[in-house]
Formats: C-alpha cells, structure tokens, sequence
C-alpha cells in the first residue's frame, strides 16, 4: 500500500484545564481526501481537540502539522488562509445580514483584502455569483435573500457548512452538523455530506453514530481525551474497548 | 434586486429641509436659528463619525470627544501662532488658512485615533470602554494644564479662519459650509458601510469569531475605522472651533464623549440618518429647555430615558415607514 502523507497530523497533544486533562496525548492522522469521524462518549473531549487544530485553543504540549508545515503556533486567521475551515457546533453566523451576505463575505475575504472602501459589495456580482453557487450545493439557494436571524435551525447548519465550503478548504472541520437536526433535516446533511465526501477532506465530529457509519472512511474514538481505537467502520464496530467505553455509558 | 428606497428618501429629505431652512430664517429674520442649526449639523457630524464605530462596528467608544477636541484645539493653536508670529514647536508656522488647518485637524485627530486605537482595540467589552474613556481623560487635563493655551479658559480665535475669499463670519456662508461638510461626510459613511470594508466591520459587530474564522484578521479592520471615525471628529471640532470662535477642555471633557453617544442612541444606531436626527434632537431639547428653565437637564433626563425605552431603534424607528428598517 502506498504511504500518503497525511493531510493533518496531530502528535503527542495535550490540553489542561486546570486539573483536567481535556486532551491526553492525542496522535491522530487525516489523509487526503478521507472522511475521518471523531466520535467519543460526552465530555471526551472532542470539541476541545477540534479548537486546538483550528487555533482557537492553545494545546499545552504536542504539535499540528497542517499540509506538512507546522502550524501549532498559527492564529485562526492564518489557518484559514492556509486552508483549514470550521463549522460550529453552535453556529456563529451574521444574525442581521441575509444567507447569501454571510457567504458572500466568506468568498469576499477569500480573494485578498477588504479595504475597500466605496463600490457597493453587495452589487458585486463576483461575490454574489460565487456566494449562490455555495448556497446552491447546500440546497439553501432558494433562502438567499432572507436574513440569518428569520432561517431555521436546520437552515443555520447548512449555512455554516456553506460558509466554510466558500473558504474553499483543503481541510473541513465539522463539528456535529447535525446537533439538533429533525429526522429528515439529518439526513438530507447526511446526503449532502456524501456528496461533499471525496472532494473535500473532512474530519467529523458527530454523535448521529447512523450518520457516521454510513459515512466515514475511518473512525477515531475518544474517550477522557486519549484515542482508545482508530479503524475503518467495521474495525471500530468490532472493538471490544469501543463497546465497553460506549455500553457504560448508555447504562449510566 | 429590490432594495429599500425609503431610508435613502428620508435622508434626502432632511438634507432639503437643511437647505431650504436658512432662507425661511432669513425670510424670518431669526438669525440664531442659522447658528443653532450651523451647531446641529457639526454635532451631526461628530455622532455620525462615532455612529461608523458604535452603531456599524459595535466598538463602544467612550472618548469620542478627544478626536473632537483635538481637531478643535489644531485650529485653535495654529490661529494663535498666527497672532503672536511664534512658529509651534520653534519649527511649524501658525496659519489662519483653513485649507492648511482643517487637513492639519484632521491629520492630529487621526494620528491620535491610530495611537489610542491601536492600544485599546486589543481589549474588547468593559475594558474597551474604560480605556477610551481614561485615554480621552488624559487629553483633556493635558489641555486644562497647558496654560500656554489658556489652559481651562480655553483660547479664543477672534476671527474664523479663511477659505477662498469666503466671508465664514457671516452666519449662512458658514452654514453652507457646515451643510456641505455634512453632507459629504454622510456620504462617505454611506458608501462606507456597503463597501467590502463595512461588510467586515458589519460582520465584526456581529459576530466576532466567525470573522476570524473565515480568515479576517478582525484587529486592522476596527483600527482603520476607528481611525476613519476619530478623523470625522477632528472635521467637526475643526468646524465648531471656527464657527464658536472658541475652543476649551470642555470639548474634551467626557460629558462630551457622552453626548455623542446619546445623539447616536437617540437618533437610531447603524442608520445614516439616526445620528443627524439624534444630534438635532438633543442640540433642539437643550436649547428649548433651557430658554425655558435654569434647570433643564433635571427635564432632559427623563425625556431621553422615555425616548430610549418607547423606541429602541431611537427616533429613526419612529418615522413611519422606517419601523424595522435599522441598520439600512
């Protein structure tokens, strides 16, 4: 089998919170191209790991190598330039500015700086076409002219991952898209997250376990911070640590 | 693509009656009406500057009054180096031109916004305004110790600067002038905030975070408009300084910085007209009031406290048609 070099890799990362260990020595790899699930009980720690790679959390030891360059020291904003992209699990959008504004910002930023100070941006039709074709893959083209703060729910999921796809990221990092979703809402995700798989490396943080089966190429498990399995669907599944870490809990 | 006409109409509008007021003054003959509204529209001005990062950057700002000030007192020393012969500083010769003064106010008031800018923008919250309203505080004493500028008499500037053989002592040329400054600073502000540039520092207001997260490096952005906000200041002191022939610490003082604040949260923040209306409201209520009792600001108090409460977009939200139309 050919070694690919991974797209991330995370080596040896540890986050303290006083006295918790958040993160215990996590290693874990992304190739290129793969959908890799993070799935793990409450509090093991996923989120934490997810703002540590996306920059908003400083590890307190070990190191990020994005694209092989080092990035543990980067800021969020030199990440996303590098290509890393993230969707909330509680979603940060622009409540006053209307869906196709929210992407339309994303692609504006993209291209270069924004110091510009006169021509109304919102007749560009640079930004405005490329922003529809995101809404479009996302299915939320027929909301564009409506403001974030009147979308549903399911409609905010969709337009994180529209915001973050308008980034154009090599790496997405989706943290639980479908939290809160309705039964049709997680699966029309579920469907949209399998169009998106192959074109786009993803690492996924969900606890819809339906979802994840049907969708990822591998599986790490997390539990209290430390990485107890990491295998395809089927390896996973038959892991005796991964049904003992997952039957305690649903009993407790 | 539709776009809402109607905050667009209503600020044409106000800019109509603006132009027409001073001839039904004159016509009148109520002469201190011109000047009344003359100090209306340099207030407008200095809360539409605090409004581009109040009301659209959400940055809360408590030291407005230093940009103010400080485009106030540039005129203000300049003149009197022009009067006594001494250049400032050994080296910078006085001038009574305000072609060299108003580009001089704004020059200092931004510099100074960049400098207080760069060092507050890195806190955020109560902080932020703290540390706006301690920096503009020390300009202000700066300026009651300097005795060399009258220290708290402030200076006189017994004649307004010129400007291409224009009489700016005489009432309606200078509220022309101000009318003008006006309007055209409005206007920036408008093709400011649709820009690229006001979709971030919109964006910014909202939602912090996610503008880092699509790769803003948020920082440079409040700190430009910040400096575009203290510049707008600068304009408007540099205004009052020649049309009060006066100017003290009182222009600095963080009453002041106040005032401005609750021009923009009267008139309506985020909107281009809120502030202008914010400014003739209170300028309007004090000058009524106080015609009326020594004890004015005891009637002014709950006056904006109902106004506040009763309309929460402020005064812009009342103008019907323009409910629900904020942050145009």
């Amino acid at each position: 089998m050919a070694v690919t070099e991974p797209l991330l890799r995370i080596v040896q990362l540890v986050k303290r919170f006083g006295g918790l260990v958040a993160t215990d020595h996590l290693s874990l790899d992304v190739r290129p191209g793969e959908l890799h699930a993070l799935i793990g009980p409450n509090g093991a720690g996923k989120t934490t790991v997810m703002s540590q790679i996306a920059g908003e959390l400083r590890q307190d030891a070990g190191q990020i190598i994005f694209a092989g360059q080092e990035i543990s020291a980067m800021s969020t904003v030199r990440r996303v330039r590098l290509g890393l992209a993230r969707s909330f699990q509680v979603t940060q959008l622009l409540e006053d500015y209307t869906a196709l504004d929210n992407v339309a910002l994303a692609v504006q930023v993209r291209l270069g700086h924004s110091f510009r100070f006169w021509a109304n941006a919102r007749r560009d039709r640079s930004l405005r076409e490329a922003a529809w074709r995101y809404l479009e893959q996302v299915g939320l083209d027929h909301r564009a002219d409506v403001r974030v703060a009147d979308l549903s729910h399911g409609e905010h999921k969709q337009l994180e991952l529209a915001i973050a796809l308008a980034t154009e990221p090599k790496l997405l990092l989706m943290d639980e898209p479908m939290a809160g979703l309705g039964a049709t809402e997680s699966r029309q995700m579920t469907e949209l997250l399998g169009r998106l798989k192959g074109r786009i490396t993803m690492l996924l943080v969900e606890h819809d376990m339906e979802a994840v089966f049907a969708l990822a190429d591998r599986i790490s498990v997390l539990v209290y911070g430390r990485c107890i399995a990491t295998g395809s669907p089927a390896e996973i599944r038959a892991n005796a640590e991964v049904r003992a870490a997952y039957l305690t809990e649903d009993e407790a | 693509m539709t776009t809402n006409r109607r905050p667009l109409m209503a600020l044409g509008l106000t800019f109509a009656v603006l132009l027409v007021l001073p001839f039904v003054a004159t016509a009148l003959d109520s002469t201190a009406t011109i000047s009344l509204v003359t100090r209306m529209m340099i207030y407008a001005i200095a809360a539409s500057s605090l409004n581009l990062i109040l009301g659209y950057g959400g940055m809360v700002s408590f030291g407005h009054a230093a940009y103010y000030g400080l485009g106030g007192y540039t005129v203000g020393i300049l003149y009197a180096h022009f009067v006594s012969g001494d250049p400032l500083f050994g080296i910078i010769p006085g001038t009574n031109q305000f072609l060299i003064t108003l580009p001089a106010a704004l020059l200092v008031s931004g510099l100074f916004a960049l400098a207080l800018g760069a060092l507050s923008l890195r806190t955020s919250g109560v902080q932020f305004i703290m540390i706006t309203l301690a920096f503009a505080q020390m300009v202000f004493f700066l300026f009651v110790s300097l005795e060399m500028y009258g220290g708290d008499d402030g200076l006189i500037i017994r004649r307004p600067n010129e400007l291409l053989g224009l009489r700016l002592r005489d009432e309606l040329t200078f509220y022309f002038l101000t009318l003008g400054f006006l309007a055209a600073y409005v206007g920036l502000c408008g093709r400011i905030v649709n820009s690229r540039f006001g979709m971030v520092i919109g964006g910014i207001r909202q939602n912090e975070r996610r503008m880092a997260a699509i790769g803003v490096s948020t920082y440079r952005y409040k700190l430009v408009a910040f400096v575009i906000a203290g510049m707008g200041a600068g304009l408007a002191g540099a205004l009052m300084a020649n049309h009060a022939r006066f100017v003290s610490p009182d222009m600095l003082h963080w009453t002041k910085s106040g005032e401005l604040m609750i021009m923009v949260i009267l008139g309506g923040m985020g909107t281009l007209l809120g502030p202008i209306l914010g400014a003739i409201s209170l300028i309007g209520l004090e000058s009524v009031l106080s015609g009326w009792t020594e004890n004015w600001q005891f009637y002014l108090g709950p006056i904006l406290v109902l106004i506040v409460l009763f309309a929460r977009g402020g005064l812009y939200s009342l103008i019907p048609g323009l409910r629900g139309n904020g942050r145009d």
